[in-house]
């Protein structure tokens, strides 16, 4: 198998791989990179686990070939924090206990991080359908909604 | 399988004729990544057509219609504020595919060349009367209608090579509008049980032209003249409501499946049509 070189740029740093050209961006990020905030629930663009945002859109990592990162700007979860500091999200959904097994928790706040970043006033109705590409088993989803509109209302403040 | 990021159309083409075994465009790949990972489609080559200048572009044409890359995401599409105002119908269809993130990826002519039935933004495209510009194996240009594409569940009449540059949108009359409806049993993240797009332009209040067309009622997305018709001269009177709802029922070829039974899908078919018209109507009205 012929493997693929890739230079890209995620969460900043710039970053070099080599991956198989059937790999995605899901496999390379947790498999060869050692970033495995991201998660892989289905692998079929159904439950948002995998979120990432490139170029400043958030898609899902599972739908992603490795080999499409090339001169791409990737945000994972891992980039969110500034070193000890969590991002107003990461805060809120502790404070809001917005996750109970946190296997959905980094894409949902990826998803969310991407939201705050077209519209920092997002209805209650903007968030859900906004959201809704991100599944849940454990929460209910309300804990989760509440943490992005109180999150929303922390940053406008800052 | 190899991977290949092509500069031009022209060198896609050519890659693609020379290929040996089988090959898969890739715009999105919200369908087929699926596929790949579910073993449905192993293409000996990837080639990705989003490093083409113009893929992912957007542009007003001279005569006041729009050429849409043929990888441009959703995400695009929604936020051209005028192209919402030619185009609601294309622009709402487009925004109901999958979710934020599938949106960000997914394109229009990714969503034509999967060829399902209950593809979202076919049924919008055929009513707009879309036409796509297709490069051939030899790197000929030719532009066909929505229509020549479709063909059965899974398949298009593109060959095998062909790669669609752009979709067209025509210059939207003074007085037209477009909309688009699907039912599905979910609010969002759900497969159209039925979906049915109106295209119309008025003259004073009185519909002067209009197409309709349904999907997943039938092995492919439909076109149907006959409930087009029924608009014609009307100001949506409850007759010609009625006549629309018959019209488009009778147009119905549908499966039975876990999403829904044949006959609640030929009576949806009815009432999308109606409430897709008064939308676009309504719509149309608006913009005098
Ligand atoms: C979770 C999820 C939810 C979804 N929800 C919906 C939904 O609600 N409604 C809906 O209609 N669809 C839905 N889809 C299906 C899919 O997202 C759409 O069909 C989408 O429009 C495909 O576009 P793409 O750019 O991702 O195409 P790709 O996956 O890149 O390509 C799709 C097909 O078209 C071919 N192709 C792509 N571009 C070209 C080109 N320029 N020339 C020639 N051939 C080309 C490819 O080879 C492939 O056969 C969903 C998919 C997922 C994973
Ligand atoms: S793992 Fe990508 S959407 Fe589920
Ligand atoms: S916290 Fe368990 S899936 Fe969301």
């Amino acid at each position: 198998m012929k493997m693929m070189h890739v230079t890209t740029s995620i969460n900043g740093d710039p970053t070099e791989f080599l991956c198989d050209p059937r790999e995605t961006m899901l496999d390379v990020l947790r498999d060869r990179l050692n970033l495995t905030g991201a998660k892989e629930g289905c692998g079929t663009g159904d439950c948002g686990a995998c979120s990432i945002i490139l170029g400043g859109e958030v898609i899902c990592a599972c739908l992603m070939l490795a080999a499409e990162a090339e001169g791409q700007d990737i945000e994972t979860v891992e980039g969110m924090a500034n070193d000890e500091n969590l991002h107003p999200l990461q805060k809120k959904f502790l404070e809001h206990a917005a996750l109970q097994c946190g296997i959905c928790t980094p894409g949902i706040l990826v998803a969310a991080k991407a939201l705050l970043e077209k519209t920092n006033n997002p209805t209650e109705t903007e968030v859900r359908y906004w959201l809704a590409g991100n599944l849940c088993r454990c929460t209910g989803y309300d804990k989760i909604v509440r943490a992005v509109m109180d999150a929303a209302e922390e940053m406008r403040s800052l | 399988m190899e991977y290949v990021a092509p500069n031009s159309l022209d060198k896609a083409a050519e890659i693609a004729a020379n290929a040996r075994g089988s090959v898969r465009y890739l715009a999105g790949g919200t369908d087929v990544l699926v596929q790949l990972r579910s073993g449905l489609h192993q293409p000996s080559l990837v080639i990705d057509l989003k490093r083409i200048p113009g893929m992912l572009d957007v542009v007003r044409t001279a005569d006041g219609g729009w050429k849409i890359g043929a990888a441009t995401p959703a995400t695009t599409l929604n936020a051209i504020k005028e192209l919402r105002q030619s185009w609601p119908g294309i622009v709402e269809a487009a925004e109901l595919i999958g979710s934020t993130q599938i949106q960000g990826r997914a394109s229009l002519a990714g969503n034509l060349c999967n060829g399902s039935p209950a593809a979202d933004t076919v049924p919008a495209m055929l009513a707009a009367g879309a036409t796509v510009t297709i490069v051939g194996a030899n790197a000929e240009r030719k532009t066909l209608s929505i229509d020549d594409i479709v063909k059965a569940p899974g398949q298009t009449h593109l060959k095998p090579r062909d790669i669609v540059a752009s979709i067209n949108l025509p210059a939207r009359s003074q007085k037209g509008a477009d909309a688009y409806l699907r039912f599905i049993p979910r609010t969002e993240m759900d497969i159209a049980v039925v979906g049915c797009a109106v295209n119309m332009s008025l003259d004073g209040e009185t519909v002067s032209e209009a197409s309709v067309a349904l999907g997943a009622v039938a092995p492919t997305v439909v076109l149907v003249p006959e409930a087009a018709e029924c608009l014609l001269g009307t100001r949506l009177e409850d007759e010609a409501m009625e006549n629309l709802s018959m019209s488009c029922r009778a147009a119905c070829n549908p499966i039975d499946d876990k999403r829904g039974t044949v006959e609640f899908r030929i009576s949806i078919a009815g009432v999308l049509a109606q409430r897709a018209a008064r939308t676009a109507y309504q719509r149309a009205r608006e913009r005098q």
